[in-house]
């Protein structure tokens, strides 16, 4: 759930990689990292040239400076140079120009950067990039191809589930990645699983009823 | 609001065309429809029918730019990213009042990868000084926390952050005051050392100049209608309360922002905006520049609510960053900023007084208020008092006093939610001592013929026949509440706007305006209005928006754009068909007006020759492009006075015990002349309550009297009602024609719940337990102190 640190990955998730532990951003931001998971430092091409020898075995750092790691998103490998303290959020928006998703408050509390790391929803401004190495990240713009939208954005634009539309990709993620885990939500679930997505606009009524619908017409 | 001059009354009207009369339809389909005669420009289209007879117009249409928005394609402000572009970041004020005594910028221009250091010369916002020389000094003074001082712009938005922190700034402090009854105390600190105003922007806010101010209170302003002390004699009963709302801020997602990249001959600038015109103007103004020389485009943004006028201090600091630069700057506010330093709704603190005859009738209305702008103004709140009733005789004081905080900026119906707060309520209590069902007592008051229809439904609904008539009836601790309230908003024109449309010969259409789309669906609406005259689907219109490129367009504020706009973009769209069936009439062997543009083909009226597809025909354009613009001409009758408004009913659940309300069930029935695209409407109401439910039950700014400084600057301290807290709302749309302009629309967005909702709550509180609650937000320890007092003053 938003916010939360991230669940194990899912049966279906393509890389199994073990969970790194570093989740609080805030803990870590503006330091350089240690890691203990050298699954996690599989996505680091290059480490800083002292980290082998300083390091206890197993524990590996890296940063402050910018490094090179390779994220898997939206079904493409990238290769970028990001320092440690690098948001997903900012990596994806700054460094791929994925600019779907929004940072509306930067603290984990609006789902407005909401992307999916193996299918759950995340928000991506809590995450550091560096953590979401070896996970499959789809953002908004991967959720459907040009030709064919998602069920979910197909019953928003059917139902006018969006006002201005700042919130609209982070509501979209979650209520899509709701129908992965429970393809026959009641009402109630979709408020659960919005609960953490904010939206100035007020569209929650036409959101519900959306998703339901979308619900519906991946049941037919 | 009501009583200031708008825009259009302070520039000079062009020369009206000869006009020709037409009959129109007027009043409420179903109750009260009728024909009227205007007196129209003879220039104008024929006048369209009811909606019903449409078949575009008035119908549901998807929204143009839904699918941009579903898949994360729309680009707003904060996503764009330019080669070589700069972030900027602000260096804001840690102090709630001080004199800048130095600006030390040294250390931050060295830091890696600052480009550019700008220090704020004029801070835009807050009141200025009648006097201005009283102010002297080489910055300006800091009147809150949270306002701009300098700012840096550097290859990263992280290198930005960090060199901001080493500036270093030499205060002189002063006293401060962040309460409104300490700072309207004869020995407050003074905000200001002399009298100051602030002006309003295109969708209000600001308020009146020409007030005396004594220490920190701007005011009164005062309005009077006959003679209250005779109505107040002539009264059988005399109800009166006290009320008490707090700050809310705007708290749009996407913050104030630009991006401004000034290139020589030409600054091109990218603003999270509701007014491409108002950035244009500023900016010109600002740097002296010919409007020709300067840009403006907003293709998507992210929500204003009135907060987001003119070009502002990051405007005018990115465009000074990237003029200095030379290469294009990104200024977005952090969550912080955009709650402390663009804008908020005021408070308020209103004594109000009714007097009434035992039949209802109202014969006398006093209202008292004060209220906080920060250091600007614009807390009046007589509105509603003044304008939803009949009454006998009105006498209004409104007060703004000055607070070492962020000043105010217009917020959805300036003053209307904390006025119809006490009014609505109030009116009710005056329901219970004259022993009236309160909906019974607005029939005999209210004569808005409009409200009346409104009044008709909520009496026929489920909903409000489920009210026991009895308040506190529920046995249990949990018990429910129905009420209602009105509102009512104005009808405020910009003939200031105009738009283009194009026919090319490929068949494609195409409207041009300047105006941006805030989330109330314009793009659509203007796609519907072009079908509607082509007779093709809106779905093969191109909507071009949002950029000073095409034809001016109206600041979208005070409920304007929709009623303003629509009726130029008929009358070029028509004045188009009307070329082009001449340009293609020829061709076809036929006079023009043998032509008519029906379900996406080209007709000969008389038979002359089979149908043929509108692509079809426009390949038989002797140029290869047909253009037509207009302007908006004035309303048909414009000494009409036209309010528009609603009628709302909460449902509310209140713990007694735990001193939670929670909103149920809320009934909302709203007129808005023609509704354009009703499902569009109804998403604005719907918003509109739900801002609402969440000033009335959650929102606060709250400041530290030690520190002047705002304590819940973020989206968690400060709640803003969620998807736990959004009731079942059902919105009836009233059509009610008025027969003004070419499409008859008018506007929503202030009127739209936010109003009356507050009051609604309120009453239906009052219903669940026989206590008023006068104060909002109506957080559990203000119901349950209410509730221990029994519903004597909050
Ligand atoms: S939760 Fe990430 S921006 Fe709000
Ligand atoms: S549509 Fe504007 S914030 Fe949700």
């Amino acid at each position: 759930m938003p916010g939360s640190a991230f669940p194990p990955p899912s049966p279906d998730s393509p890389p199994e990689t073990p969970r790194s532990g570093i989740t609080r951003r805030g803990f870590l931001k503006g330091a350089g990292i240690t890691a203990a998971s050298t699954a996690l430092l599989e996505g680091v091409q290059t480490l800083r040239a002292d980290a082998e020898s300083e390091a206890t075995p197993g524990v590996t750092e890296f940063g402050p400076g910018a490094d090179s790691v390779r994220l898997h998103v939206n079904g493409a490998e990238h290769v970028l140079d990001i320092e440690p303290r690098t948001t997903l959020a900012d990596a994806l928006r700054l460094h791929l120009g994925l600019t779907g998703s929004k940072i509306v408050c930067d603290r984990g509390v609006c789902s407005g950067c909401t992307v999916w790391l193996d299918k759950i929803p995340v928000n991506s401004c809590m995450t550091l990039a560096i953590d979401a190495i070896g996970h499959h990240i789809t953002t908004i713009e991967g959720l459907s191809s040009e030709s064919e939208p998602h069920p979910v954005q197909a019953a928003f634009v059917r139902h006018d589930a969006m006002q201005c539309g700042y919130c609209t990709p982070g509501m979209v993620m979650s209520c899509a990645a709701l129908l992965e885990r429970n393809p026959h939500p009641t009402e109630h679930d979709i408020r659960h699983a919005v609960s953490g997505n904010l939206c100035r606009c007020g569209t929650y009524p036409k959101v519900f009823a959306a998703t339901l619908d979308a619900a519906g017409s991946r049941r037919a | 609001m009501s009583n200031r001059p708008t825009e259009d009354a302070l520039l000079p009207q062009a020369a009206m065309p000869a006009n020709s009369t037409v009959k129109m339809p007027v009043g409420v389909p179903g109750y009260t429809l009728h024909e009227e005669t205007r007196q129209a420009p003879a220039s104008e289209p024929p006048v369209w029918p009811i909606n019903k007879d449409l078949q575009y117009v008035g119908h549901s249409a998807h929204r143009y730019d839904g699918p941009d928005k579903a898949s994360g394609r729309a680009r707003y402000t904060s996503d764009v990213q330019l080669p070589g572009m700069l972030y900027a970041k602000f260096v804001n004020a840690a102090l709630p009042h001080a004199k800048v005594i130095s600006v030390d910028t040294s250390a931050a221009e060295k830091y890696p990868g600052v480009r550019g250091v700008y220090v704020v010369e004029h801070v835009l916002g807050p009141a200025e000084l009648r006097n201005p020389a009283l102010d002297r000094g080489r910055y300006p003074v800091v009147r809150f926390a949270g306002q701009p001082i300098a700012a840096i712009a550097a290859t990263t938005p992280a290198a930005a952050q960090e060199a901001a922190t080493l500036v270093r700034i030499q205060y002189e402090k002063l006293p401060f005051v962040v309460d409104l009854d300490k700072a309207r105390e004869s020995n407050a600190p003074p905000v200001f050392p002399g009298p100051a105003d602030e002006e309003g922007s295109a969708g209000g806010g600001g308020g009146p100049s020409d007030v005396h101010q004594t220490g920190n209170v701007h005011g009164p302003s005062v309005h009077r209608v006959r003679d209250t002390e005779q109505g107040f004699k002539e009264a059988d009963v005399i109800v009166e309360g006290h009320y008490i709302t707090q700050v809310q801020t705007h708290s749009a997602l996407e913050t104030h922002g630009v991006v401004a990249d000034w290139k020589p001959g030409m600054l091109t600038v990218w603003a999270s905006t509701q007014g491409t015109a108002s950035v244009r103007e500023e900016l010109a103004g600002y740097f002296d520049l010919p409007m020709s020389q300067v840009r403006v485009i907003t293709e998507f943004m992210g929500g204003g609510f009135g907060a987001k006028f003119g070009a502002g201090n990051p405007g005018v600091v990115a465009a000074a960053l990237s003029k200095k630069t030379g290469a294009p700057v990104r200024l977005m506010l952090d969550r912080q900023e955009e709650h402390l330093s663009v804008g908020n709704r005021p408070s308020s603190d209103q004594t109000l007084r009714i007097g009434a005859k035992k039949d209802g009738t109202l014969t006398a209305i006093h209202l008292v208020s004060y209220g906080t702008a920060g250091c600007g103004t614009g807390a009046g709140c007589a509105g509603p008092a003044t304008n939803l009733y009949q009454y006998a005789s009105l006498h209004t004081e409104e007060n703004d006093v000055f607070i070492n905080a962020g000043p105010a900026s217009a917020m959805r119906a300036p003053g209307h939610p904390q006025g119809a707060f006490a009014l609505e309520q109030t009116i009710d209590d005056l329901a219970v001592k004259l022993n009236v069902e309160p909906i019974d007592l607005r029939d005999k008051i209210d004569n808005h013929p409009v409200r009346r229809v409104e009044r008709q439904i909520v009496r026929e609904s489920a909903l409000w026949k489920s009210r026991s008539p009895v308040p506190g009836a529920d046995q249990g601790p949990v018990k429910r509440g129905v009420g209602l309230a009105q509102s009512v908003w104005y009808r405020f024109v910009r003939t200031n706007c105009a738009a283009e449309v194009r026919v090319h010969r490929d068949g494609s259409l195409e409207v041009l305006s300047a105006v941006q789309d805030i989330g109330s669906g314009i793009k659509t609406v203007l796609a519907q209005i072009l079908a509607e005259q082509f007779g093709v689907p809106p779905s093969q219109i191109a909507v071009k928006v949002g950029d000073t490129n095409y034809p001016v367009g109206p600041d979208s504020g005070g409920s304007v754009t929709t009623l303003s706009l629509t009726p130029a973009v008929r009358d070029a769209a028509w004045q188009a068909a009307q070329k082009f069936l001449a340009d293609i009439a020829p061709a076809l062997g036929v006079s023009p007006s043998d032509l008519v543009l029906v379900d996406g083909e080209v007709r000969s009226g008389s038979g002359k020759f089979q149908p043929i597809s509108f692509r079809r025909a426009a390949a038989k354009m002797t140029a290869s492009q047909i253009t037509a613009q207009a302007r908006r001409v004035p309303d048909y009758d414009p000494s009409k006075y036209l309010t528009y408004g609603g009628v709302d009913v909460a449902e509310v659940e209140v713990d007694t015990e735990l001193g939670r309300v929670h909103v149920r069930r809320v009934l909302s029935v709203h007129d808005c002349g023609r509704p354009m695209n009703p499902e569009q409407t109804i998403s604005q109401i719907n918003g509109g309550i739900i801002q609402g439910i969440s000033f009335t039950l959650f929102e606060d700014r709250l400041l530290d009297p030690k520190y002047g400084l705002m304590v819940n600057p973020d989206l968690d301290l400060y709640k803003i009602a969620g998807a736990r807290e959004i009731p079942q709302i059902d919105v009836r749309l009233v059509e009610a024609y008025i027969g003004q302009s070419s499409t008859d629309a008018s506007g929503i967005g202030e009127a739209a719940g936010v109003v009356s909702i507050g009051a609604a709550i309120g009453n239906a509180v009052y219903n669940a337990t026989g206590v008023r609650v006068r104060r909002t937000p109506m957080t559990p320890a203000v119901v349950l102190a209410a509730l221990r007092q029994g519903g004597t003053q909050a």
